[in-house]
């Protein structure tokens, strides 16, 4: 009983790190490329959308919301998921 | 184009709002000092404000403590004189966040107590790693210091005409007095009220700004781009070398989740999840200020225009208060003016309670007294502490006194990301870790950024003036985080030893449960 329950704890944790690992190499991907982009695609990003935007500011904007989405989303996923499943092995 | 060129501006007169609005913050955090001294009896009062910080609170105290007069000013001057490079620094200094919450937050609320260094130390010993640790916290919060102390007494004198010294020490004085009587309590109370003021002073001033062009951000952009030219949207000179970008883009990400101060606020939440949900209100506070600072920036460069700003202060550091001014004249002047005094108040006390804890529970209870310590006598070194901190940061602003120190901050962000966050990550992460690779990383990772940015163009040219630099890059975090990494891991396989990793299993399971909290 308590094995099961030690082999139920590690494979929760092992899942909550898959996610945040993930997570993290999503962010890493989109920042570094946006630096990248400056770095080596300047008139690219230069580049008018609509007068007064461009690729550039648009992008910097993105990378912002993309921020808060993955944060919100590994909130979401461990105060529902993770916290319940955690609840549970717990008692 | 050059027609507000001589703008007139009363900055640089003392100015009767912005003392008001100054000694009303004063007496304000004062009054919660004095609040919050009646409930810091017990050395987890002082050090985690009892565990009892709701997580909105302590979101926005996490954001008080991270957003600093220095990227209020400074990036809305270079977004001001540069337009797009701007950017690249609002982002870098919000992409920290998320790293923080998946990989940093939750692990180190159920594992440590006061420091990261509980986390690193929790299954090795205790007296090497701390005392490696304590180098890495105090030299990350001793250059963010200095470059916070010279960067308010220049503020100050600019703004109230009050010489740089006694603005230092007023600064000096008035951070030791909030930390010394009101501990964690009072400075977290602290940061929620610079917090509210600065995001409500960022979002008044955007508003205003937007007023004039239709609430549109992209109709203000345009007027900057029909007065300027398209170059303004698009990235400029500020990225000369690829290299360098990424570089300080890593200082500035894996920074964030190595910087003393921001850790030890997720000890002043109840549990895992309320440390979870703090991070999460707080990426929101700082990225919506981030954006804010922008739209400022390109405000005042279509608003008061380059040429202006630069005369008034070469660096562009006064873009935002000379927008307040030119929006609401000399009393939102004042306000703001105010504002970024209290930012720099904040931050500088945040750190020294950072840099208390690390003296007083890492090297005093753990290295010196081999954690055989009464809470009493642990809280009076921690108050010992506090007072040698507060006059070593005023001994060190009067010292760097015109000296150009905005790289300070940078080699802050850089000794954090490569001697406190490859340690962390690898205590939480790896079995295999052992006392001497934790040591070895942490020293080489302090000792390799001090030795790179005292060779790197940063110091020998821009502050020494050579003509030449040994070391390429301007921020060594490209070199130096995966040389701690690599360092740690290799002495780590070099010195295996099984007791501890056999420790790591009752790690794990208390990063994952928490732990069962002990008074003391």
């Amino acid at each position: 009983m308590t094995l099961d329950r030690d082999a139920e704890l590690r494979a929760l944790a092992a899942r909550r790190w898959k996610v945040a690992l993930l997570l993290t190499a999503v962010m890493v991907v989109l920042y570094f490329g946006f630096i990248a982009l400056i770095a080596f695609q300047k008139p690219l990003l230069g580049r008018l959308i609509v007068p007064g935007l461009s690729l550039g500011i648009l992008l910097g904007a993105l990378v912002i919301v993309c921020t808060w989405l993955l944060t919100w989303f590994y909130v979401r996923w461990a105060n529902t998921r993770y916290d319940a499943a955690l609840h549970r092995l717990k008692e | 184009m050059t027609l507000l060129a001589q703008v007139s501006t009363s900055i640089g007169e003392p100015n009767r709002v912005a003392i008001a609005f100054f000694c009303l913050f004063i007496a304000v955090t004062l009054g919660i000092t004095y609040w919050a001294a009646r409930r810091t009896r017990t050395t987890e009062q002082f050090y985690a404000a009892g565990r009892t910080i709701r997580p909105g609170q302590n979101g926005l105290a996490l954001a008080g403590d991270y957003m600093s007069a220095a990227s209020f000013l400074g990036i809305a001057g270079l977004v001001s004189t540069t337009g797009f490079d701007g950017l690249i620094y609002s982002t870098g200094w919000l992409v920290g966040w998320p790293v923080v919450l998946f990989l940093i937050a939750e692990p180190l609320r159920n594992l440590g107590k006061y420091t990261f260094a509980d986390v690193v130390a929790a299954r090795l010993s205790q007296a090497p790693v701390r005392l490696a640790s304590t180098l890495g916290t105090l030299a990350t919060v001793s250059f963010y210091l200095i470059a916070q102390m010279v960067g308010a007494g220049g503020l100050i004198k600019l703004m109230f005409g009050l010489s740089y010294e006694t603005a230092i020490v007023i600064v000096g004085l008035a951070m030791i007095a909030y930390v010394l009587f009101g501990g964690m309590i009072a400075t977290t109370w602290v940061q929620i009220v610079k917090a509210v003021l600065l995001l409500t002073g960022a979002a008044i001033l955007t508003i205003l700004v937007l007023s004039r062009f239709g609430m549109n951000p992209i109709a203000l952009f345009r007027a900057a781009a029909e007065r300027y030219g398209d170059a303004v949207l698009a990235p400029g000179r500020l990225v000369a070398k690829p290299l360098d970008a990424i570089s300080l883009g890593m200082a500035l990400m894996f920074g964030t989740a190595g910087l003393p101060h921001i850790l030890m606020r997720f000890y002043t939440v109840p549990d895992a999840k309320a440390a979870r949900k703090s991070v999460f209100y707080a990426t929101g506070l700082i990225g919506a200020f981030y954006l804010m600072t922008f739209v400022l920036g390109f405000g005042a460069m279509v608003l008061v225009g380059p040429d202006a700003i630069r005369h008034v202060e070469p660096g562009g550091n006064m873009a935002a208060p000379l927008l307040a001014e030119f929006l609401g004249g000399r009393a939102f002047l004042g306000f703001i003016a105010a504002v970024a005094f209290a930012t720099i108040l904040a931050v500088v006390a945040g750190l020294t309670l950072s840099g208390a804890a690390a003296l007083s529970h890492d090297l005093w209870v753990h290295v010196i007294r081999r954690g055989h310590v009464e809470a009493r006598e642990q809280l009076r070194v921690a108050r010992i502490a506090t007072v040698a901190l507060g006059v070593v940061a005023i001994m060190l602003g009067v010292t760097f006194k015109g000296q150009n120190v905005a790289f300070m901050v940078g080699l802050a962000f850089a000794i954090a990301a490569s001697a406190n966050f490859p340690a962390l990550l690898l205590a939480i992460f790896w079995r295999g870790y052992t006392t001497a690779g934790a040591v070895a990383s942490m020293v080489l990772g302090t000792v390799s950024t001090l030795v790179l940015i005292w060779l790197s163009p940063t110091v020998q040219i821009d502050v020494l003036k050579h003509a030449t630099a040994w070391f390429p890059l301007k921020n060594p975090a490209l070199v130096t985080i995966p040389l701690s990494f690599a360092v740690g891991i290799i002495v780590s396989l070099l010195t295996a030893r099984r007791q501890e990793a056999d420790a790591f299993t009752g790690v794990e399971r208390r990063m994952q449960l928490g732990a069962l909290e002990h008074e003391g």
